[in-house]
């Protein structure tokens, strides 16, 4: 038993060491300013066009859900202004980040992923090191970057649409007024309600674009060896997910 | 100038290379033939340095590739053009790119980017597949981008690992003929591992055969072709039966 646990332990922290060494690795490759530039641009074009929809489909349901459930929740003993409070705050401060990072973390991570395990068993990434293209500037910080800038572009669309979703869920469905739903809102409303979300979607984009690159680079075998990549790197992104909400919300609020 | 001193290389349990040493000299072409699975392509590889020995060295240019900085392997991979047994062209990109790809990294001019670029497709056989995707080519087509891919780069080496294996006798013979070219043309030294040995023959000054992890016999064309070591005689004659046992030469090597 406790042979298993240090075992772990040692695997672990050999995992984390070479995570350390891929995240320098890429840092140094930011010196060859003529390479990642223009791909990073291409990598947001298409990270942004990947996760906008999906993005912004969850949160009009979720802010859907929210006003109806809070003001199932608050009928008769708290003022139902208080579902535009909910809806914001819950919007803004976890669900917009988590549950768009959660299925970024599919699409994105698990793209990511593949991709590059493709190029990697495909001697792809062989041939880029041949042509003397360095591999982390070509293919991992552009992709880093772009993940990082993006998610919180999207997780902000998301926000403004689980809210918007939210409202007009209250005005037809419910006995609200547009203003005192934006009474609601506005009454606890926190200027740090707005970036510690974009501030968790930031470390989502960077933590799941670089599992991506991680297990999609270390691939090997054939297509059985992508696809145990594409699943690892969805797992533990999820998971790196669900623990880096819990250290924010312990380290910022 | 290419030196494999005694290099060995081990995946997981399985010996590869043994004691490999080899020398390529400047300016001759040298065909590397040996079975299936003996570990060409990883010898190959340890010119540019996309593999590390586990013992002995690789020098090229008397640089010793596992020593150098990633800025100075950078630098001697620009002067090495390799061929990849399966192309191994950046599906994302299309011909061209491709073929542009290593030669961004020169700052040449556009306008002798463009020249190398159609140049090296017609050399090639396959002007005008400028834009077409990987995807919409066929093995040969592949291949053939691939070898345009190095010598538009206009390297002092080119390796290329199997370049007619899969294509047609015809398209063959035009690949034997442009690596003849490549030489005489530009200078290029070359190391072309490949098991059909018609091609051997022809565009070899030597040909050196791997076996169990080491060199088993070096020598020109006509030495090696007078050869009475019996697993060469076997080899380049093609007999099922005889000194070396496929399977176990196949194998690689004992574990
Ligand atoms: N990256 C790797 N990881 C593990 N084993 C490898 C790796 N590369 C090669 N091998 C093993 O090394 C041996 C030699 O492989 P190599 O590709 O060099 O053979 P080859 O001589 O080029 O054969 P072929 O003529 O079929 O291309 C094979 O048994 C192969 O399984
Ligand atoms: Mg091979």
């Amino acid at each position: 038993m406790y042979q298993v646990i240090t075992q772990r332990v040692a695997d672990w922290l050999s995992g984390l060491g070479r995570v350390g060494h891929f995240v320098s690795d890429t840092v140094s490759s930011a010196r060859d300013t003529r390479i990642w530039p223009g791909l990073t641009v291409v990598q947001m074009r298409r990270i942004g066009v990947n996760s906008l929809p999906i993005g912004l489909f969850i949160s009009a349901f979720t802010g859907v859900v929210l006003a109806l459930q809070s003001s199932y929740t608050f009928t008769g003993a708290v003022p139902l202004y208080f579902v535009g409070t909910l809806v914001g705050k819950t919007v803004m401060l976890e669900l917009a980040p988590v549950l768009t990072g959660l299925a970024l973390s599919g699409r994105v991570g698990a793209n990511i992923a593949a991709e590059l395990g493709t190029m990697r068993v495909t001697e792809q990434v062989d041939a880029l090191e041949t042509l003397a293209y360095n591999p982390f500037s070509y293919l991992v910080l552009p992709r880093v970057l772009a993940a990082t800038v993006m998610f919180p572009v999207v997780v902000a669309a998301a926000m403004a649409v689980g809210v918007a979703s939210g409202w007009i869920t209250a005005i037809n469905l419910l006995d609200l007024s547009t203003v005192e739903f934006v009474k609601g809102l506005q009454i606890f409303y926190n200027f740090k309600d707005i970036w510690f979300g974009l501030v968790k979607a930031v470390s989502f984009g960077f933590a799941v674009a670089l599992i991506g690159c991680v297990k999609g680079l270390s691939v090997r075998g054939g297509a059985e060896g992508v696809g145990r990549a594409a699943t690892e790197a969805v797992v533990l992104s999820a998971e790196v997910i669900l623990v880096l909400d819990a250290f924010w919300a312990v380290v910022l609020l | 100038m290419i030196i494999f001193r005694d290099v060995h290389k081990r995946f997981g349990p399985k010996a590869v290379l043994q004691g490999f040493s080899l020398e390529i000299r400047e300016g001759e072409t040298l065909a590397i033939i040996g079975y299936s699975g003996s570990g060409k392509s990883v010898a190959l590889k340890h010119i540019v340095g996309l593999l590390e020995p586990d013992a002995g060295e690789v020098e090229v240019d008397g640089r010793i590739v596992h020593l150098l900085s990633r800025p100075e392997l950078a630098d001697l991979r620009a002067s090495i053009g390799f061929v990849f047994q399966f192309a191994a062209l950046l599906d994302s990109l299309t011909v061209r790119e491709n073929l542009m790809l290593g030669l961004k990294r020169r700052d040449l001019p556009e306008m002798e980017m463009e020249e190398r670029v159609a140049e090296s497709l017609e050399l090639v056989g396959l002007t005008g597949a400028d834009d077409r995707y990987p995807a919409e080519l066929s093995g040969g087509m592949r291949k053939r981008v691939g070898i345009a891919r190095a010598i538009a780069l206009r390297p002092r080496y080119i390796l290329y690992d199997e370049p007619t294996t899969g294509l047609d006798p015809v398209t063959s013979a035009v690949i034997d003929r442009l690596m003849v070219r490549a030489r005489e043309k530009f200078g290029v030294t070359g190391v072309v591992v490949t098991h059909d040995m018609r091609s051997a023959f022809t565009v070899g000054d030597r040909i050196a055969m791997l076996y169990r992890g080491a060199v088993r016999r070096v020598g020109t064309v006509e030495e090696i072709r007078q050869s009475n070591d019996p697993v060469v005689r076997q080899f380049i004659e093609g007999r099922p039966e005889g000194a070396a046992d496929a399977e176990d030469a196949a194998s690689g090597a004992v574990a």
